[in-house]
């Protein structure tokens, strides 16, 4: 078992280092998931960075980032592995005359296996950090075949057997909670709900992301926005999106938060135009009556 | 692992092994509806002993991640948590030392008297002070602050009395405190206090400051539980002072914090339960066997049925009429329901709804036109709609009259209808035969009940009757909520 972090203030600093801060919470769960040796499942709401996550702990493990993107009908061919058909046909053509039983031994062996993400993963000669992303978009099947995988990191190929890791991946599952993941997958898991963050870890974000920026006029973006997360919007801003705000201030060089820039600007943190306009209502914006 | 001093941020030392609390600790949890299995038990025991006792804050992430499973479950288990792995024991080191807030180091309070004296100060100077010392934390919007301020008025306004000779013993009650601090009280002063930036963004002041008033309410009930615990029992805490999961708390009784929480539950709640109907719609799509057809096909296999072949189902998606009681009593229920079903809208070729007091009106109009917040659409359909043009309150038999007079037409073989409301008919002519229209004219019809289905028929309750018309469902929570709509809904 390869340790990762020494503590979990060791998790922060290094997180912190490639420009992740992460919260307490965070911190301690990955810890926790590198000792324990679990794979972590992460939910919470869209850009709240639970991508984020599993690049910033590649980036601070030096291990390479393999990331399997689920959607709706990914299949066993996408997510594990499949045979390399047209290699093994001129394989056949290559070989005439040998016995069909030195064929079959042949063409069924790892130079005409393609891996895909997983087995890539479990089979790296290097450590990596797996990424299985939205996980909640896959269908229900696909579940079955990551339970081998993420229990006992190996993986059955029926002509080749049980292929085990290595080096186990560190493992981060992404929900947005779409979907009711199965129980058998969340037992295999720790959990961790990322939420929009406190606000001084907001303003800490922003402020690393968007160095430029003014440190009062981030701690204003961030009660702005925190304000508009407790309305009731389609699309609750995200921190990435508080970060995009934060660059377009700086570029509009506002050094304060007016109303007026505000206004302004308003669409580059909210994507729906009744969310605008209720968020305008909400802030009193152009002397909109408060409802 | 070694007992430790009760520091500030340390985990109170131990009677039993950590193990055997974290054991405890998951009996009290599966108390309250959670699974927890013996496989997260022992994930939970190794992240604590990874992580130490040391730090409390890292102890809770840790086993949060353990145990928990989905969001939404992490409430209850901060309330556990806290009574369970408890911040030192009895008065806190802060209300011990510090002599300006609350003023009640020296003054314990476990003899059983409802307002300790001490050293002459009046419970309104206590209280006085308190105030003070809240709205200045509330100023600074610092946590710890408010903590403190939590722990000291707990400790000066919040003892109780056990009850009798060999009773329970003394406890400490959130109730009590704060209805004595009252600390909504202290809004306008903190916020006049905070008035840091100037321009719009004071008026976010207000709505932080009430946030944080919020906030300081859960402290003082976490401390209340944590001091209760200490004398006892954490059992017996664990079990009656931790509030419930938002899928369990009756509509009914919800308070203003459930209920956001519960709205935000509609969302996930309703995505779950389209992806369920699809399901059950795509497997419905397959009927039954077409034997003539199955025959017919059999031929060219030599009469061997190899390949059945099936009846086409005629492909409609149903229509839905909510019909829904919004008088005061059942408001928050009723607009819950409408929520969850604006949400599922896609799954209807049409959804209609109607409200109503004591007359029935469409408001279709007024849920479909933007905004999502229940309180807001309350009152928006009693300004906007003509449902209670007689008295304020429920009259069942003459809003299903009314409706079947001018509606009835909306209600055809494809239709499904939902009564939703307590049944209450303020003792009034229940209208038996209208509801009995409107249920013969509809494909399925059902009632939704948000009372206990031991009180059905208790007092104005006329839920039997309707309940021999149309089938009644006991309707209190989120949980039998969704069962309910997954159930029910027609495919």
């Amino acid at each position: 078992m390869s340790e990762r972090f020494s503590s979990v203030d060791d998790v922060t600093a290094r997180l912190s280092e490639v420009g992740y801060l992460a919260s307490p919470s965070v911190a301690t769960t990955v810890y926790l998931a590198d000792r324990l040796d679990k794979p972590l499942l992460v939910e919470g709401p869209a850009g709240v960075g639970k991508t984020e996550l599993a690049r910033a702990v590649a980036a601070v493990t030096r291990t390479e980032l393999v990331r399997l993107q689920c959607y709706e009908g990914v299949d066993e061919a996408r997510a594990l592995y499949e045979w390399n058909h047209a290699k093994q046909l001129l394989r056949i053509t290559a070989g005439r005359g040998e016995t069909w039983d030195e064929t079959r031994d042949d063409i069924f062996t790892d130079e005409f296996l393609l891996a895909r993400p997983l087995l890539r993963a479990i089979r790296s000669d290097a450590p990596t950090t797996l990424l299985i992303d939205e996980v909640d978009k896959a269908d229900q099947e696909i579940e079955g075949l990551l339970l081998e995988v993420l229990s006992d990191y190996a993986i059955t190929v029926p002509e080749l057997g049980t292929l085990e890791a290595h080096h186990p991946p560190f493992t981060v599952l992404t929900s947005n909670a779409t979907r009711e993941l199965s129980e058998a997958l969340r037992r295999r898991c720790l959990f961790l709900h990322i939420d929009f963050p406190e606000p001084d870890l907001e303003e800490r974000i922003v402020r690393t992301r968007v160095p430029g920026l003014d440190e009062e006029a981030a701690r204003s973006l961030v009660r702005v926005v925190n304000a508009l997360r407790r309305i009731d919007l389609r699309k609750a801003p995200a921190v990435s999106e508080s970060i995009d705000w934060a660059r377009t201030l700086l570029a509009l060089g506002a050094d304060t938060l007016d109303e007026h820039v505000v206004e302004e600007t308003l669409g580059v943190l909210l994507k729906h135009t009744d969310d605008v306009a209720r968020a305008r209502t909400h802030l009193e914006l152009s002397g909109a009556e408060r409802s | 692992m070694s007992p430790r001093e009760p520091a500030e941020d340390a985990v109170a030392p131990t009677v039993a092994t950590p193990t055997a609390r974290v054991v405890a600790m998951v009996e009290a949890l599966r108390g309250h509806g959670l699974v927890v299995g013996t496989s997260e038990t022992v994930d939970a025991a190794r992240a604590g002993e990874v992580l130490g006792l040391a730090d409390r804050a890292l102890l809770r992430e840790g086993l949060a991640a353990a145990l928990l499973r989905r969001s939404g479950q992490r409430r209850v288990f901060d309330s556990v948590f806290d009574v369970y792995f408890p911040l030192g024991v009895g008065a806190r080191e802060a209300v011990r030392t510090s002599s300006d807030v609350g003023r009640s180091g020296d003054r314990r309070a476990d003899d059983g008297d409802r307002r300790p004296s001490g050293d002459g100060d009046s419970p309104q100077d206590v209280v006085r002070r308190l105030r003070e010392a809240l709205v200045e934390a509330l100023a600074s919007g610092s946590r710890g602050a408010m903590d403190a301020v939590a722990a000291a008025a707990v400790d000066g306004l919040g003892a109780v009395p056990g009850s009798g000779p060999g009773g329970t013993a003394p406890g400490y009650s959130a109730r009590q405190t704060l209805e004595m601090l009252r600390p909504q009280t202290t809004i306008a002063a903190a916020q006049a206090a905070r008035a840091s930036s100037p321009g719009f963004l004071a008026r976010l002041d207000r709505e932080e400051v009430r946030r944080d008033v919020e906030a300081f309410r859960a402290l003082v009930q976490t401390e209340a539980n944590r001091r209760t615990a200490e004398g006892r029992g954490r059992e017996r805490v664990a079990r009656y002072a931790v509030r419930p999961d938002a899928e369990a708390v009756e509509f009914l009784s919800a308070d203003r914090a459930q209920l956001l929480e519960m709205r935000r539950r509609v969302q996930p709640l309703a995505r779950r339960l389209a992806t369920r109907l699809s399901a059950r719609r795509r497997h419905a799509n397959r009927g039954q066997i077409d034997v003539r057809r199955t025959l017919r096909r059999s031929l060219t296999t030599g009469g061997v049925p190899l390949r059945p072949a099936f009846e086409h189902r005629h492909k409609a998606r149903p229509e839905l009429v909510l019909l829904c009681d919004v008088s005061g009593s059942v408001a928050g229920f009723a607009g819950f329901t409408m929520l969850l079903v604006q949400a599922l809208r896609d799954q209807f070729s049409k959804v209609r709804v109607f409200a109503f007091v004591n007359h029935t009106d469409e408001v279709t109009e007024l849920i479909t036109a933007g905004g999502t917040d229940p309180a807001a659409l309350a009152a928006r359909i009693l300004a906007h709609a003509n449902v209670a043009p007689w008295h304020p309150s429920s009259d069942y038999g003459r809003a299903f009259a009314s409706f079947v007079s001018s509606y009835a037409s909306v209600i055809g073989p494809r239709t499904s209808v939902i009564v939703l409301g307590d049944a209450r008919n303020n003792y009034g002519d229940p209208g038996l035969p209208a509801l009995g229209t409107i249920a013969a004219r509809a494909r399925r019809s059902f009632w939704l009940n948000p009372e206990h289905a031991s009180r059905w028929g208790l007092g104005d309750s006329a839920a039997p009757e309707y309940a021999r018309v149309v089938e009644m469902h006991e309707c209190r929570t989120i949980e039998q909520l969704s069962g309910l709509v997954g159930r029910l809904l027609p495919v």
